[in-house]
């Protein structure tokens, strides 16, 4: 698939970069101020799990159409170690940092869509739509 | 041998700046930077080319060198207008040299002379600049430290922390500990943590958020977050996080009148008897809504 942006995801600032790309360009697609916080925030949650886990990897930003209906796609893709369970990680309150554990599955509350595929040593790719009401 | 290259250089030195003058405007109109006066640069550049001739003759680095660099870092310009510069100048030289006729040296040579003469140069001015942006990043840095956690204690036993921007690991470190230095330090029953000026309460900031309200109440004191727009609301609650061990408020205005209940203090206005019955009106108001 190819990609209208990438943001990589180095140090902890570049989090912020991402989190700031994606509110600009959820804005330009019209989504209000409350879609807005929550796409902010499903990026944060994603950028920050690339930055704790996979150490680098990069966010992918583009637009989706549906039938009469536009979103916004973010792909969060890493190259780090890898989800052995991924049923656990989508459990509420599990963490292997000690972190409240709300993060992966908080993201696919906050987004419309959400697809997690990961292989153990390889990386881990996520997937999340969100569309414009 | 060495010598003859730089003395030719040096003796053609109008032919070569008029040549490196040329280059560069031809440079400049690929791209072309509207906010620079075209005065300017025309006197930046002769200048500058002024300093090249003048360090390769010493054969060393002078101080007008440093002067410049740090004008035009002050100007703002980028290091490539610099960088630029220098590899034209290469280019002027080595083909002057190559094309002039009294030369029996070969190619290499000519090559490795010129850039033994301009290298130092090119070493010199991106030094001087990274310099200058290391300096300027270290600065911003401490800047953004001290504005990181202020403690605010606004009256006796009730202080505020108003936080803005992104909170980052280090920033929440820094939090933490100043708002349990500051509690001791003020005696400070209630704390109001201000969290309008973030712009996103994700899983770790709330995490810091609940870290630092936990430690404020092991002291012995009360914690308020206060500041949450509707829309950090919603997305608290789609994260599926539990802030319900420490009571929360919309503002700041709220939450501390919430303090000032909690610390059985209360505002009286002196010398407006309007205002005293706006204020029984206000405090009927509060006493329905508790």
């Amino acid at each position: 698939m190819d990609f209208r942006t990438c943001v990589n995801i180095q140090k902890e600032w570049d989090i912020v970069g991402a989190r700031q790309f994606g509110r600009d360009f959820s804005k330009k697609l019209g989504f209000g101020i409350v879609d807005q916080a929550r796409i902010a925030t499903a990026i944060s949650e994603l950028a920050r799990n690339i930055y704790l886990y996979a150490g680098s990897g990069k966010i992918c930003f583009d637009e989706v159409e549906n039938v009469g209906s536009r979103g916004i796609c973010i792909v969060a893709i890493d190259t780090g170690p890898g989800i052995k369970d991924i049923s656990q990680v989508m459990e509420d309150g599990f963490s292997t940092s000690g972190g409240l554990g709300a993060g992966l599955p908080g993201v696919k509350r906050l987004m419309d869509e959400f697809d997690i595929t990961s292989k153990t040593g390889e990386g881990t790719e996520i997937r999340v739509v969100k569309w414009v009401r | 041998m060495a010598k003859n290259l730089k003395e030719i250089l040096v003796d053609n030195s109008n032919d070569l700046v008029h040549m490196w003058l040329e280059e560069v405007a031809e440079k400049q109109k690929e791209v072309t930077n509207s906010a620079i006066s075209q005065d300017l640069f025309e006197n930046t550049n002769r200048e500058f080319v002024n300093i090249i001739f003048g360090s390769v003759e010493k054969e060393s680095l002078t101080s007008d060198l440093d002067s410049f660099t740090e004008r035009v870092i002050n100007l703002g310009w980028p290091l490539s207008y610099l960088t630029d510069g220098l590899q034209l100048f290469k280019r002027v030289a080595i083909e002057f040299l190559i094309e002039h006729e009294e030369l029996d040296v070969s190619v290499p040579k000519v090559l490795r002379h010129v850039d033994e003469l301009v290298n130092p140069i090119i070493n010199q001015l991106v030094n001087e600049y990274s310099g200058s942006w290391e300096n300027t990043v270290s600065l911003q840095r401490v800047a953004l430290q001290e504005l990181s956690a202020p403690l605010i204690p606004v009256m006796d036993n009730i202080t505020v922390m108003p936080l803005i921007g992104t909170i980052d690991t280090e920033r929440a470190k820094f939090i933490m500990e100043n708002l349990l230095d500051g509690v001791i330090k003020h005696h400070a029953e209630v704390v109001l943590i201000d969290i309008t000026g973030v712009p996103v309460v994700d899983t770790m900031v709330a995490h810091h958020i609940i870290q630092a309200a936990e430690a404020v109440r092991l002291i012995g004191s009360t914690c308020i977050l206060v500041g949450i727009r509707p829309e950090i609301a919603q997305t608290i609650v789609n994260l599926g996080i539990d802030l319900s061990k420490f009571p929360t408020k919309s503002s700041l205005r709220k939450g501390f009148t919430t303090a000032l209940e909690m610390t059985n203090q209360m505002i009286v206005q002196t010398n407006s008897e309007e205002q005293t019955i706006e204020e029984l009106i206000d405090s009927l108001d509060r006493s329905e809504q508790s």
